[in-house]
């Protein structure tokens, strides 16, 4: 039974560490079921850490993390991928010898649901439903980019979480991956977005995380903050 | 005629080096682990083998069904508990592991079984044999070898290209951080494939041990042998391994109807030609090493 107020993620406090390099000190935030953050900051603020330490890639040193209400710290990847967090890694990461459907099917490998089965996932992304029997390598950007999210759906996420997924791709086919995410918050998925295109992230999303090398520098909703709020928090300029 | 029989005998030798081999380039493909000690456990399996058989004194055929699952089990065991653990330390650590591992097991085996050179009961079929027109005659020993080569191989590949284990095994081939990122349980993968390269070492070790003889320290000749085959063929292309194999068995015997002191020189020479000419073996397609480079760049 999920309480409607008990946040679906609930981060306390998150040291985390690349060897002697500390990636992220003390984060917290909280995302509520249904709705979208944009995590967005500089280059190097520790987006993509805090992303893989929620998906379970990289261990925290202190912290915490909730999830449904429970405590999924020390939980390995396969164990949050059975229940319902995905991540479409930064760089899509596909498996390059694997053909488009066997790298959604590998998606699916931790999961018993098949709410998102193959057709409907085909149907979500019709650029790459005609190239199902061509190797992941073989395809553009864009179609590989599609594929990556694919196969973070085919685990039937409850969580999404999606790294960079514009990154060098054409404009066009941004706002196509876009169409499909929007599609899939009407569906009821939560997503936690990391962006580099400010605009693009708050035209998207609810809420708002800004980090400035490793620590939360403004957290709101998107409506109530200004554009010029988010860019001072961005770059670190006249913090209060 | 010589010739066409040195070519027949020397592919029937080529299967058993292909046997011998897909398993050291399965465990290479998937967990890139150089497993120094494929050829000590091969002869490991063969022992197992000459125990079994005496104690039930029963041809070696007949042990298989135990000897095999065994030497799955020994082969899981190995991993979890030994190359598991080294991979954790960088590349070099399994490579000293593997390489200690192949040591021990050739002085264990001195000590428990003495050096003297044993061979397996294989019952009828070791001795029966049948004749191509005149003058080509063929084992049915090497001929089954051979045949257990190909559908090993063939078994393998199936396994691995048509079902969820070995979609899961190539996945984690590619890039085992995103396998288990996207929920693949590593180890059990890593744990099944080692088994599979244990048993298939095994299988090879009694085919070893029924055609000729073995002794404790004779996993090392059959490793670089094997090694030779997997590279020739192009490491992660089961067969291209068959084809190194062949390569190999073929050259061995067609030298050696010329001067039989040259012919393990002109196998040790036709690797060298090999790695030279091309180093990724010949069934590793420039284009495969481009779809792994080409994932690296956006757009």
């Amino acid at each position: 039974m999920r309480h409607p107020d008990v946040p679906l993620l609930e981060i306390a406090d998150l040291d985390v560490f690349y060897g002697d390099f500390q990636a992220l000190f003390g984060v917290s935030m909280s995302v509520t079921q249904g709705c979208a953050t944009a995590l967005v900051g500089a280059n190097g603020a520790g987006k993509t850490t805090l992303l893989r330490t929620i998906a379970g890639a990289q261990a925290p040193v202190s912290g915490s993390v909730r999830y449904d209400g429970l405590d999924i710290t020390a939980a390995p990847p396969h164990r949050r991928i059975s229940r319902g967090i995905a991540l479409v890694p930064e760089g899509r990461k596909l498996f390059p010898s694997l053909t488009v459907e066997e790298n959604i099917q590998v998606g699916a490998a931790a999961v018993a649901s098949d709410s998102w089965s193959l057709e409907r996932i085909y149907g979500a992304f019709p650029m790459i439903a005609g190239r199902r029997r061509q190797r992941a390598s073989t395809l553009s950007g864009g179609e590989q980019q599609a594929v990556a999210i694919a196969r973070a759906l085919a685990a039937a996420p409850s969580l999404l979480l999606l790294d960079e997924i514009s990154l060098g791709l054409a404009p066009r086919v941004v706002e196509e991956l876009y169409e499909t995410l929007s599609g899939l918050r009407s569906a009821g998925a939560t997503l936690v977005i990391v962006e580099q295109d400010l605009r693009r992230a708050m035209d998207a999303c609810d809420n708002l995380v800004c980090l400035l090398e490793g620590r939360v520098a403004l957290a709101a909703p998107v409506a109530s903050v200004s554009a010029g709020e988010v860019v001072a928090a961005y770059f670190g300029e006249g913090t209060p | 005629m010589n010739w066409v029989n040195a070519v027949i005998q020397g592919m029937l030798l080529g299967g058993q080096y292909a046997l011998i081999a897909c398993g050291l380039s399965l465990m290479f493909g998937v967990m890139r682990i150089v497993n120094i000690a494929h050829g000590d456990l091969a002869v490991c399996g063969a022992y197992l083998g000459l125990v079994l058989s005496s104690a039930l004194g029963v041809p070696v055929w007949v042990t298989l069904p135990l000897l095999l699952p065994a030497a799955f089990l020994a082969g899981m065991a190995l991993q979890v508990l030994l190359f598991g653990r080294a991979l954790r330390h960088g590349v070099l650590a399994p490579v000293l592991v593997t390489f200690g591992l192949s040591v021990m097991i050739e002085n264990l085996l001195q000590v428990a079984a003495t050096s003297d050179p044993r061979g397996l009961n294989g019952g009828a079929l070791a001795l029966a044999s049948f004749h191509i027109g005149s003058g080509i005659t063929v084992s049915w020993l090497f001929l089954t070898a051979f045949l257990t080569a190909c559908t090993v191989l063939s078994c393998l590949q199936l396994l691995l290209s048509r079902t969820s284990w070995g979609r899961k095994v190539r996945a984690t081939a590619d890039d085992v951080d995103t396998a288990r990122l996207v929920g693949i349980r590593v180890r059990p993968v890593f744990a099944t494939v080692a088994g599979i390269a244990v048993a298939t070492a095994a299988l090879a070790g009694v085919f070893i041990g029924t055609i000729g003889t073995f002794d404790p320290l004779a996993g090392t000749n059959t490793l670089i042998f094997a090694f030779e085959a997997v590279v020739i063929g192009g490491i992660g292309s089961l067969w291209g391994t068959l084809v190194g194999g062949v390569a190999l068995g073929v050259t061995q015997v067609v030298v050696g109807e010329i001067n039989q002191a040259y012919a393990v020189l002109a196998v040790n020479l036709l690797f060298l030609a090999v790695l030279t000419v091309r180093p990724g073996g010949l069934f590793t397609s420039r284009q495969a090493v481009r779809e792994l480079q080409g994932l690296g760049a956006p757009g």
